[in-house]
């Protein structure tokens, strides 16, 4: 069985409870999801999830008809990875020593990104960029001792002409 | 027009057609109950013993009529009380509207006196539900509910409504008519010819049909497909009564408990034409390797691949698919797989011959009652085929037949002779023992028709409470318990698989169901033996209201297996 990851964009109605449905239909039909995203979009009757997991071509087919079937769901696309801009969010709270400080800084900097908060005892950085870069930094950091960390799950929106709408 | 909340629920119930309404009253559907009594010329409400009963008889309207059930229970408890209910109509595709209080939008998410999240709870067993907070949303919301409830592939919605706003007052624009369903899917003409194709070259077909040809009433379209390209017909325990059961062509239910011959001729086939069934796990060869090519169709576009891959998977109205269908399809016979068909029947009359003459296991499994039913000879016991073949012979054909769970399910579906569509009333996909009764009142207020009840002991001691509607309705209901004093079905598995050991399953309970019966003001008597049947029958069949028939029959009894007829 193949083992990929795909990356589903879904319109929803900007509805309470509407999470609850879609992630609930994920778990009642055994589904697992590596993460997900929410928030509303450019017309705010509609929010807009972005739902990555892992498994075959079948189960793919089989979480996009169930999804369909929502009554709350009004668009579902699988987005294509290679057409498609996939960012995450991390904020990363390190401790900050005099020894390791000007490695953390470097690290930074090549990795472009942003120290947020800075304190004689840690500090945060804020970097954004597709899972593989932000697993990467956080690899980087653990020598340096990782205090917390949160990382926001990815959003993806499709590259060029193409958009995800409601045609409903 | 200015008008209460509880007005508007009862406006609009009028206004999508609904004219009964089963439920049960509480703290927070006062309102509501308020105006049911104002408006009980025009809705019947029926009040049954609980609310699990409620959405049973419900359910039992929905399925015997294809309209939208109703009921109504007030919050906490008697919301959670639907929920068996609820998930029982979902799994076998039945509309149906769960209308609920909750208390007021201020004591909500507070543990407030019965008040449970309802809505949260029932997320996994609705097609969709809605609380309403705001009354300006509330008739909208509830057009939408029967409008889900309806479309496609249909299923129970359930919309919470809150005191406060069936105590709110706002606008009510009465609509003139009830609210169409969403548009049906159509067949793709590509996908059509395809099948055609597949058909035309087949030389075993085999037709299998579910529920969904009940629902989308296509019934006549699946006897001509079997006639054109001379085909057998086999269903799976939802599909029972779409086609007549002594059609020439039904092989009958196929599956775990099917027909011999249904399961065998489905699995020498080349070709299997899958409609309006979804391969439960009951099903047969489901997960095994199959020999068959299979096209499927269905109205719901994620039960197509779901449970088996298909060769060509078409979702569309089956009716509808089937009409474009036919005219492609070249009238054939095929007379080797007939003359194979006739021989599968033949094999499946020899099995059960030869299963009548085997003499059943004496094992009473610990029991201390000693009813000495097992050590009667053979031709003095009441035999499960014999009862329903003196049943059936009293019975008319527009008579409803339903059942609840277990072994007599099985009986009764191997064996009644069906002969309209929605004139057997289950529990296939959920499998709710303490469905029957109340889906039985629901049916029979529904068609104002007999309804004939087959349960077991273990059933029966789930619903014997609503014995106290059917009486207060006056339902022509006639109960046949099929009483072995055992939980028959777990245990034949723990006969077969579980080296005889009656974990908890030997009921042998001193209660006398005729008493009961009696106690809640419907007749009945107990028959030991055909005689004593077929009198009680008499009597039964003559009376106007329900009326229990208690079988005794010997604890041994199996339901047979497809593969060993």
């Amino acid at each position: 069985m193949r083992n990929d990851q795909y990356v589903i964009g879904v319109i929803v109605s900007n509805v309470s409870g509407v999470l609850s449905r879609v992630s609930g239909m994920f778990t009642r039909r055994g589904f697992n999801i590596d993460c997900l995203t929410v928030g509303e979009t450019e017309s705010p009757e509609f929010s807009r999830i972005t739902v990555a997991f892992h498994g075959d071509d079948d189960i793919r087919n089989k979480i996009l008809k169930q999804l369909e079937k929502l009554h709350d769901v009004k668009e579902v696309e699988v987005l294509d990875q290679k057409d498609t801009v996939i960012r995450e969010l991390l904020l990363i709270k390190v401790r900050n020593s005099p020894n390791t400080r000007q490695d953390i800084m470097t690290a930074v900097e090549i990795f472009r990104s942003k120290i947020v908060d800075y304190s004689p005892t840690a500090l945060i950085c804020e970097l954004t960029g597709e899972t593989s870069k932000i697993d990467a930094f956080i690899e980087l950091m653990k020598p340096y001792g990782i205090m917390e960390m949160c990382r926001t799950g990815i959003v993806a929106i499709e590259r060029g002409n193409s958009c995800l709408k409601t045609s409903r | 027009m200015k008008v209460s909340g509880a007005k508007i629920v009862v406006e609009v119930l009028v206004e999508q057609g609904c004219d009964t309404v089963f439920g049960y009253p509480g703290g927070q559907v006062i309102d509501l109950f308020d105006e049911l009594y104002l408006s009980r010329d025009r809705i019947k409400q029926i009040l049954t013993a609980d609310e699990q009963g409620a959405a049973h008889a419900a359910d039992g309207f929905a399925r015997a009529t294809g309209k939208v059930g109703v009921c109504i229970a007030t919050s906490g408890p008697g919301a959670t009380n639907l929920v068996t209910g609820i998930a029982t109509a979902g799994l076998d595709s039945v509309p149906l509207v769960a209308v609920t209080g909750n208390v007021s939008c201020d004591l909500i998410g507070r543990d407030s006196f019965q008040e449970v999240d309802i809505v949260g709870i029932t997320m996994p067993v609705t097609k969709h539900n809605f609380i309403v907070k705001d009354i300006r949303e509330l008739a909208d919301t509830l057009r939408t509910a029967f409008k889900i409830a309806k479309s496609g592939r249909p299923g129970p919605v359930l919309v919470d409504i809150p005191k406060d706003v069936q105590q709110a007052v706002w606008d009510f624009e009465p609509k003139p008519d009830p609210v169409r369903p969403y548009p049906l899917s159509f067949a793709s003409e590509i996908k059509l010819r395809k099948a055609a194709e597949l058909i035309n070259n087949s030389k075993r077909p085999y037709i299998y049909f579910g529920g969904g040809v009940i629902s989308g009433k296509a019934s006549a379209e699946i006897i001509k497909l079997a006639d054109r390209i001379d085909a057998p017909l086999g269903s799976s325990l939802m599909g029972l009564s779409a086609v007549p059961a002594d059609h020439p062509r039904f092989l009958g239910m196929s599956g775990m408990h099917g027909h011999y011959a249904s399961s065998q001729a489905q699995k020498e086939a080349d070709l299997v034409i899958a409609m309006g069934a979804r391969f439960s796990d009951r099903s047969t060869e489901i997960g095994g390797e199959r020999s068959y090519r299979l096209i499927h169709i269905d109205i719901d576009n994620a039960e197509l691949d779901k449970n088996v891959i298909s060769d060509i998977a078409i979702q569309g109205d089956i009716k509808d698919a089937l009409y474009r269908l036919l005219p492609m399809l070249s009238e054939t016979s095929r007379p080797e797989w007939s003359e194979r068909i006739t021989q599968l029947r033949e094999k499946e009359a020899e099995l059960l011959e030869r299963e009548k003459h085997t003499r059943l296991p004496k094992n009473c499994g610990g029991c201390t009652v000693n009813c000495g039913r097992a050590d009667m000879p053979e031709s003095e016991k009441l035999a499960p085929y014999d009862i329903i073949d003196t049943i059936s012979s009293f019975a008319s054909e527009n008579d409803i037949i339903v059942t609840d769970v277990g072994q007599h399910q099985m009986w009764t579906a191997q064996r009644y002779p069906f002969k309209k569509p929605r004139t057997f009333l289950t529990s296939g996909g959920l499998g709710t023992m303490g469905f029957g009764l109340g889906a039985a009142i629901g049916a029979s207020s529904a068609t104002g028709r007999r309804t004939i009840l087959f349960t077991g002991d273990g059933s029966f001691g789930m619903d014997l409470n609503e014995l106290a509607t059917s009486v207060s309705q006056n339902t022509p209901l006639v109960i046949v318990v099929m009483n072995n004093g055992v939980l028959g079905m777990v245990r034949q598995m723990q006969t077969l698989f579980h080296g005889e050991r009656y974990s908890n399953t030997t009921l042998c309970r001193k209660t006398d169901f005729v008493k009961v019966a009696e106690a809640f003001g419907a007749k009945g008597g107990r028959a030991n033996n055909l005689d004593e049947l077929s009198a009680l029958a008499e009597e039964a069949f003559a009376y106007s209201g329900t009326y229990l028939i208690d079988c005794m029959i010997d604890c041994n009894e199996m339901v047979a297996f497809s593969d060993e007829a």
